[in-house]
């Protein structure tokens, strides 16, 4: 029984951590289209910014318990400075593209920003590991985990809630709702599509620097992070339904559960179990669990 | 008017060829031509931070030293017999297949090659550098493979394998463990992570029999998010916990498991840990087990080349120590000087000679001895040395420091490391 609940939490927290990184590239598919194979690159450039920045902090002897925020305030930074500069330095000019040729140019800039970061940070890890420990721990299920595990769930939690209740309930939100649904006619409705572009691409950036730097306290920052968590994200993302923000979220809680299961009863298939559980969704609903009904273009 | 333009034009022309032919004609005590020595490291990727930079920094130190000649205590004759070392240093990112053909390109520009950190390279190379005929020393891949599963001529390893890390791992623990009952494991899932996990293993099977794996994790490479497996290790209930992880992924694993009590619960084994030591020496608690790949860094015996080496890296990379992919570059460099003074060859035409003197070689490095003694004289062998970290107010040492002979953690000429492992270290 414990061990179940261990399986429990685990797949809680690692849920949390794939539905942050997801978040964001789900956005910023289902508004603009785009699926942003840089995505990875903002998660390391919002860690690489936090462990600067805290490390910064840290090292001049200020309250460390001002460094969660820090965390938050780095992302942020990131999103704002680097998802503007991409979006109206580069991609503006390739709207109305075929998407291949978007996903080209998304994965082209991902491969620059991986040098970039190293030109700017270099080859060597950075830690930032004292806010991981600071909030103490809890004895769960026998086991024993930091409290900061429980502030990503909470976080991600936030941000879900957040980005849904924005959708649902504000205007600007139903303008938005109005873009994803058809770009055109919300054009010639008078709406604003380049600017809901814009604010779409910058908030779906910090989302991605974000889970970067809430993730860099409990690792070393090195290069080549953005790699994997990219992977990661556009399974989760597949499984729930490119553009869908429930869908990212059921996905991330499958993908979760079937790990931390797989790790704690069979850890051989830990390797591919995310992609097993991609491919059986994939067979009964192929554009994932939350697909919108699409209206057949004859 | 016309004929005078001619003549200066001529004069001009003479002027050119006899300035021309004057370079050409060897001056007497000019200059040797340097040897071109190619250096292939991953000098970006995961493996550059660890490994690829500290041993690209090494052999810069090293060619310095050694092309200004008498600073290298027991080596001071001037370069390669004089000729001086030029280095011309790629990266081994990029996959096999790339590195291959990295090493064809190379192979062209060069007089030998020392490199290559992956165990995947080391393997694709062999071949080719006997297909080329070009020397090329592995430095440190650890794979027993390149040796077991075949013979060269061009190509020798002065590095010793990675089967000696985990057996004598295995040993170290149960000399200090003696009542240990249960182990489990955290490994990345390829061919090192595979392999260390194997040989770890059967090296326990045979000295503990009844020994029980509670658990074996296999997270993917480069995963960095361990939160499920540290609670599947906590869970177990293991004596001792054996990881070859290296890199980012050990860090976040050290990170990540320390807080949670799991290196207090059991006794936690890195047998790559050398190298997070320098960064997260604070972070990796008492009692936890560090090896280094052979008796480098902190377990290098003490000599006049090691406290050279030491003092020389130290200066010129900002009080950063040499860690044990440095220590092994400079090896391969020393090997080489050694080879190549031995068997007196003035350049590098003559480099059969330089293979025969290779062969069967016994040479020291800032690790201590080292001997030409297994794959036909081809492949390195040393000793293995384990400590285990306590800290000493904010210093870190190691106590309980044992070294392991080489013949007692490496399989003989000729036997494979499991077939030897197996066979309970028959000699």
């Amino acid at each position: 029984m414990t061990e179940f609940l261990a399986v429990l939490v685990d797949g809680l927290i690692y849920s949390s951590w794939l539905f942050l990184i997801a978040l964001g590239l789900t956005l910023i598919y289902g508004v603009m289209k785009i699926l942003n194979m840089a995505h990875g690159s903002f998660y390391a450039l919002g860690a690489y910014a936090a462990a600067s920045m805290v490390g910064y902090w840290l090292n001049h002897g200020h309250a460390p318990m001002a460094s969660y925020g820090i965390l938050i305030i780095a992302a942020v930074l990131v999103g704002v400075i680097a998802g503007p500069l991409v979006e109206r330095g580069l991609l503006r000019f390739m709207y109305g593209r075929d998407e291949m040729v978007l996903l080209l140019v998304t994965y082209a800039l991902f491969l620059i920003l991986e040098d970039v970061i190293k030109l700017i940070w270099g080859v060597d890890p950075y830690f930032v590991s004292e806010p991981y420990s600071l909030l103490g721990t809890i004895d769960i299920a026998n086991l024993t985990y930091p409290y900061y595990n429980f502030i990503l769930v909470g976080v991600a939690v936030l941000a879900g809630g957040a980005v849904a209740l924005v959708l649902q309930y504000t205007r600007q939100g139903k303008l938005l709702l109005a873009v994803i649904h058809d770009r055109e006619v919300s054009l010639a409705m008078g709406i604003n599509v380049s600017r809901f572009y814009l604010v779409t691409f910058t908030v779906g950036t910090a989302l991605a620097a974000i889970g970067g730097a809430l993730t860099a306290p409990t690792v070393s920052v090195v290069p080549g992070m953005g790699v994997e968590v990219i992977v990661l994200a556009f399974a989760v993302v597949v499984i729930g339904g490119l553009g869908s923000l429930q869908g990212a979220a059921l996905g991330a809680l499958i993908v979760g559960l079937v790990r931390s299961a797989a790790v704690h009863y069979l850890p051989q298939v830990e390797l591919f179990c995310i992609y097993t559980v991609m491919a059986l969704v994939l067979i009964f609903r192929p554009k994932g669990l939350f697909a919108a009904a699409e209206v057949r273009k004859i | 008017m016309q004929r005078n333009a001619s003549h200066v034009l001529r004069a001009v022309l003479f002027a050119f060829c006899l300035v021309l032919v004057s370079t050409m004609v060897a001056t007497p005590g000019a200059a040797q031509q340097p040897v071109k020595v190619g250096v292939v490291t991953f000098l970006s990727g995961a493996a550059a931070g660890p490994f690829g930079v500290p041993a690209k920094q090494a052999a810069e130190v090293m060619v310095e030293a050694l092309n200004a000649g008498g600073k290298v205590p027991g080596y001071h004759a001037k370069g390669l017999n004089g000729a001086p070392i030029e280095l011309v240093i790629i990266d081994e990112a990029g996959g096999t297949t790339k590195q291959v053909t990295e090493y064809r390109n190379l192979a062209q520009r060069v007089d030998l090659v020392i490199g290559y950190i992956s165990s995947g390279d080391c393997l694709a190379i062999a071949p080719v550098a006997d297909e080329l005929k070009k020397l090329t020393i592995l430095f440190d891949c650890g794979t027993p493979r390149v040796f077991e599963d075949a013979s060269y001529k061009y190509l020798f390893r002065t590095g010793a394998t990675s089967t000696m890390d985990n057996v004598a791992s295995a040993m170290y623990v149960v000399e200090n463990k003696p009542g240990l009952k249960k182990i489990a494991g955290i490994n990345q899932n390829y061919a090192w992570g595979q392999d260390s996990w194997n040989d770890f293993v059967a090296t326990m099977k045979v000295l503990k029999p009844n020994v029980e794996i509670a658990t074996a994790q296999w997270p993917q490479l480069l995963s960095g998010q361990y939160g499920a497996e540290i609670s599947s290790l906590l869970s177990s209930g293991a004596d001792v916990v054996h990881s070859s992880f290296w890199g980012g992924d050990m860090e976040a694993f050290v990170l990540q498991a320390s807080p949670r009590g799991l290196f207090k619960k059991s006794t936690v084994v890195l047998t790559c840990g050398e190298t997070g030591m320098y960064k997260l020496g604070n972070q990796i608690p008492d009692g936890t087990i560090i090896a280094a790949r052979g008796p480098f860094d902190m377990y290098a015996p003490d000599s006049e080349l090691n406290r050279w080496f030491r003092k020389a890296y130290m200066d010129k990379f900002g009080g950063v120590p040499p860690s044990y992919p440095s220590y092994k570059m400079a090896q391969a460099l020393l090997g080489l000087k050694s080879a190549w003074e031995k068997s007196k060859v003035q350049s590098p035409a003559d480099m059969d000679k330089v293979i025969a003197s290779f062969e069967h070689l016994t040479f020291e490095g800032p690790g201590g001895k080292v001997t030409m003694g297994l794959g036909k004289g081809h492949q390195a062998v040393q000793g293995m040395v384990i400590g285990t970290v306590k800290h000493e107010g904010s210093k870190v040492t190691y106590v309980n420091v044992k070294h392991y002979p080489a013949d007692k953690v490496t399989p003989p000429e000729g036997v494979k490391a499991e077939d030897w492992i197996k066979s309970g270290f028959k000699k």
